[in-house]
C-alpha cells in the first residue's frame, strides 16, 4: 500500500519536474532570441539608419531609410485595403448571416485563409496582379498584405460584434432604428475597442511578413514611392543581407530586424493595453 | 447577466434626423426612403464584402492552378515521385517534387516531435502548477513571442543556433548512434550548418507559442469542479491532468497541434536560410535538403518557364496539403466549441 502510494508520488514529481523543464527551456530560447537580438541590433542602431539609403554591396556607410519608408507605405496600403474588407465581411457575418449557410462557408473559409502559408499568397498574388502589371511593384507588395489582413480582421470583428449584447440592438431597433444604423452606430461604437485591437493585431502580423513581398514588391536599393515600381522593405531586405559576405549588411540587417520586432511588439501591447482596458470598464 | 460593459453611444444627428420626421411629413418619407436605401445598400456592401473573402480562395486556387498547368501538362503525375531537379537541362528540364516534399514532410515532423510535447508541458505548467502571480507574465511572454516574424526566427537559426548546434549537439548524436543499424542512418554525419535537423529546430522553437497558448487555452475551459472532484478522490496533480484534463480537451489540443502543423507545412523565411536548398534526399537528418515554401523562395524570382510553372505547381501541393491539415483543425475545434456550448 505504502509503495503504491510512493510510485505515484514519485510519478507526480517527475512529471511537474518535467512540465517547470519544458517551461524553463521555452522561455529560455525565447529570452535567447530577443537577447540576441538587442545585442546585435543595438550595436548598429545610429540615426544614419533612419536617414541614409540601404548601401550598395562593399559600402561601410548607409542605413535603411529607403526600407523603412517602404515597409510604412504598404503596411499602410495593405492594411487599408483589408481592413475595411475585413470589417465589412466580418460584419455580415455576426448581424446578418448569422445563421445563414453562406456565413458557414465563408467563416470556415476565412479560417483556413487565417493559416494559410503566406509564400502561397505570394504565389497567387504574382499570377493574379504582377504578370498582369507586367512587373514587380509596390501595390503588388500591399495587395498581398491585404490578402494576409483581410481574414484576421474577419475574425476579430465577428467576435467582437458577437460580445455586443443582443438587447442592445433589440433597444435600438425598438426605438425605429433601420438595421443599418443599429449596427453603424449602436454595435460599433460598442465593440470599437474591440475592433481597433483586431486592426492593430493584424497589422502587427503583417509588418514583418516576408514571404508575400519576395516576388510581389522585390525590394529596391533606391528610393522610390511609386506604387507601380518595386519597393525597398524592410523583410526583404534583411533577407538579401542576412546572407551577404559583408559585414556591414549583416549589421544592418540585425539593425532592421531590431526594429521590425520592436514595432511588432509594440502593436502587440497597444492592442493587449486596449483590450484590457475594455475589460475593466 | 452581468450589467452590460458597454456604452450606449447617442447619435446628436439621429436626434436630429427624429425631430424633423415628426414635424414635416414629406421629410419623414424621404427620410424613411433614404432608410431603406441605406438599409439596403449597407447590407449589400458587407455582404458583397463576405463573398469576396470567399472569392480570394477560389482565386488563389485558380490563379496557382492556371499558372502550374504547363507543368502539370509537362510532367504529369510524374512530377510527385521524381528525385531528380535540373531546371537547366537542355532540351527539357527534368523537375520532380520528391525532393522538396520530403524535406516539408521531414521538417514538419521532427518539429512537432519536439514542440508538441514541449508545449504541451508548458500549457500544463501554466494552467495547473504555475503561481498565480506568474501566470499572467509567462502566458503574455509566450503569446508576444508568437507575433514576433518569422524571419527573425530564420536569422537567429542562421547566426545563432545552427552554429552551436553543428558545433556541439550534432556530434553528440552522430557519436551516440554510430553503428546502431536504422538509427545510425538517420543521425549519419558529417555535421552540417545546413541541414534538415537545424531548420527544424528552428520551426520547433517558431511553433511552440502556439501550441502552448491553444492547449493552455483548452485545460483552463475544464470546469473547475471536475479537477476538484478528482483530487477530492485522492489524486496526484499529474493523474488529474491525465485522467480529467487530457481526456476532457483532447480534441481541442490535437486541433491545437493541427493548426500548428499547418504552419510548419508552410512556414518560409524560418526554414530558408538553414535548410540548404538541396533537392537531393539522403537518410540523414544532419544533411541539407529543402521545403517547398524555401525552394520556391530561393528559386522562384530567377525561374521562368516550365521551372517556374514547376514552382507555382509545388505551391499548389503544399496549398491542398496545409488546406487538409488546417480544415480537419478547424473541424476539431468547432466540434470541441459546439460541446462546450451544449
Amino acid at each position: 500500500m505504502m509503495s503504491l502510494y510512493a510510485t505515484r508520488r514519485r510519478r507526480d514529481v517527475i512529471i511537474r519536474v518535467l512540465c517547470v523543464a519544458a517551461a524553463g527551456f521555452g522561455l529560455m530560447w525565447l529570452t535567447l532570441i530577443l537577447f540576441t537580438l538587442l545585442w546585435n541590433g543595438l550595436a548598429g542602431l545610429h540615426l544614419s539608419v533612419f536617414t541614409q539609403m540601404t548601401p550598395p554591396p562593399g559600402s561601410k556607410t548607409g542605413g535603411l531609410a529607403n526600407a523603412i519608408v517602404g515597409s510604412l507605405v504598404m503596411t499602410v496600403i495593405g492594411v487599408g485595403i483589408g481592413a475595411p474588407l475585413g470589417l465589412f465581411a466580418g460584419t455580415y457575418l455576426a448581424e446578418y448571416g448569422r445563421h445563414e449557410k453562406l456565413s458557414f462557408y465563408v467563416r470556415f473559409i476565412n479560417d483556413i485563409l487565417l493559416s494559410a502559408p503566406s509564400i502561397v499568397i505570394g504565389l497567387f498574388i504574382y499570377s493574379a496582379v504582377v504578370v498582369p502589371m507586367g512587373g514587380f511593384s509596390a501595390l503588388a507588395g500591399s495587395l498581398a498584405l491585404a490578402v494576409i489582413v483581410t481574414p484576421v480582421v474577419v475574425r476579430t470583428t465577428e467576435d467582437m460584434l458577437r460580445l455586443v449584447p443582443d438587447q442592445v440592438r433589440e433597444a435600438a431597433a425598438a426605438l425605429g432604428l433601420p438595421r443599418s444604423l443599429v449596427i453603424r452606430r449602436i454595435a460599433y461604437r460598442a465593440a470599437r475597442t474591440g475592433l481597433i485591437t483586431g486592426i492593430l493585431l493584424a497589422t502587427a502580423r503583417v509588418a514583418g511578413e516576408t514571404a508575400p513581398l519576395l516576388f510581389t514588391a522585390l525590394s529596391n536599393q533606391f528610393w522610390s514611392l511609386s506604387l507601380s515600381q518595386p519597393m525597398a522593405n524592410l523583410p526583404v531586405t534583411i533577407n538579401n543581407f542576412v546572407q551577404s559576405p559583408y559585414e556591414y549588411w549583416r549589421q544592418l540587417a540585425w539593425t532592421g530586424a531590431l526594429l521590425i520586432t520592436l514595432a511588432v511588439l509594440a502593436l502587440n501591447i497597444v492592442a493587449r493595453l486596449l483590450g484590457a482596458e475594455r475589460k475593466t470598464k | 447577466m452581468s450589467p452590460s460593459p458597454f456604452v450606449f453611444p447617442c447619435g446628436a444627428r439621429l436626434v436630429n434626423i427624429e425631430t424633423r420626421m415628426k414635424s414635416l411629413p414629406v421629410d419623414r418619407a424621404r427620410a424613411l426612403a433614404a432608410f431603406r436605401l441605406g438599409d439596403a445598400s449597407f447590407y449589400w456592401l458587407t455582404r458583397i464584402c463576405a463573398l469576396v473573402v470567399l472569392c480570394i480562395l477560389g482565386g488563389i486556387i485558380l490563379s496557382l492552378m492556371i499558372g502550374a498547368w504547363p507543368a502539370i501538362q509537362t510532367f504529369g503525375f510524374d512530377f510527385l515521385v521524381t528525385r531528380r531537379w535540373a531546371p537547366q537541362l537542355e532540351p527539357t528540364p527534368v523537375l520532380g517534387a520528391l525532393g522538396p516534399i520530403y524535406g516539408t514532410l521531414v521538417t514538419s515532423a521532427l518539429a512537432m516531435l519536439v514542440a508538441v510535447p514541449v508545449g504541451i508541458g508548458i500549457a500544463i505548467f501554466l494552467s495547473e502548477l504555475c503561481p498565480p502571480a506568474l501566470r499572467r507574465p509567462v502566458g503574455i511572454a509566450i503569446e508576444l513571442l508568437a507575433g514576433i516574424p518569422s524571419i527573425i526566427y530564420g536569422m537567429w537559426g542562421f547566426f545563432v543556433l545552427a552554429p552551436f548546434m553543428t558545433d556541439h549537439v550534432q556530434p553528440l548524436f552522430i557519436d551516440l548512434f554510430d553503428g546502431v543499424p536504422v538509427l545510425g542512418a538517420i543521425f549519419a554525419g558529417p555535421p552540417s550548418y545546413l541541414s534538415l535537423f537545424n531548420a527544424s529546430l528552428v520551426l520547433a522553437i517558431m511553433v511552440l507559442p502556439f501550441i502552448t497558448a491553444i492547449s493552455r487555452d483548452v485545460f483552463m475551459s475544464v470546469p473547475p469542479m471536475l479537477k476538484e472532484s478528482a483530487y477530492g478522490l485522492g489524486c496526484t496533480t499529474w493523474e488529474v491532468v491525465r485522467n480529467v484534463v487530457i481526456p476532457y480537451t483532447r480534441t481541442g489540443v490535437i486541433g491545437g497541434i493541427m493548426l500548428a502543423l499547418g504552419r510548419a507545412l508552410g512556414e518560409t523565411m524560418a526554414v530558408t536560410f538553414i535548410i540548404g536548398n538541396s533537392f537531393q534526399i539522403s537518410g540523414s537528418i544532419f544533411a541539407p535538403g529543402t521545403t517547398i515554401s524555401a525552394a520556391i523562395a530561393s528559386e522562384f524570382a530567377e525561374a521562368s518557364g516550365v521551372h517556374q510553372s514547376a514552382l507555382i505547381l509545388l505551391g499548389l501541393l503544399l496549398f491542398v496539403l496545409t488546406f487538409i491539415v488546417l480544415a480537419s483543425a478547424r473541424l476539431m475545434l468547432a466540434r470541441l466549441e459546439r460541446k462546450a456550448g451544449a
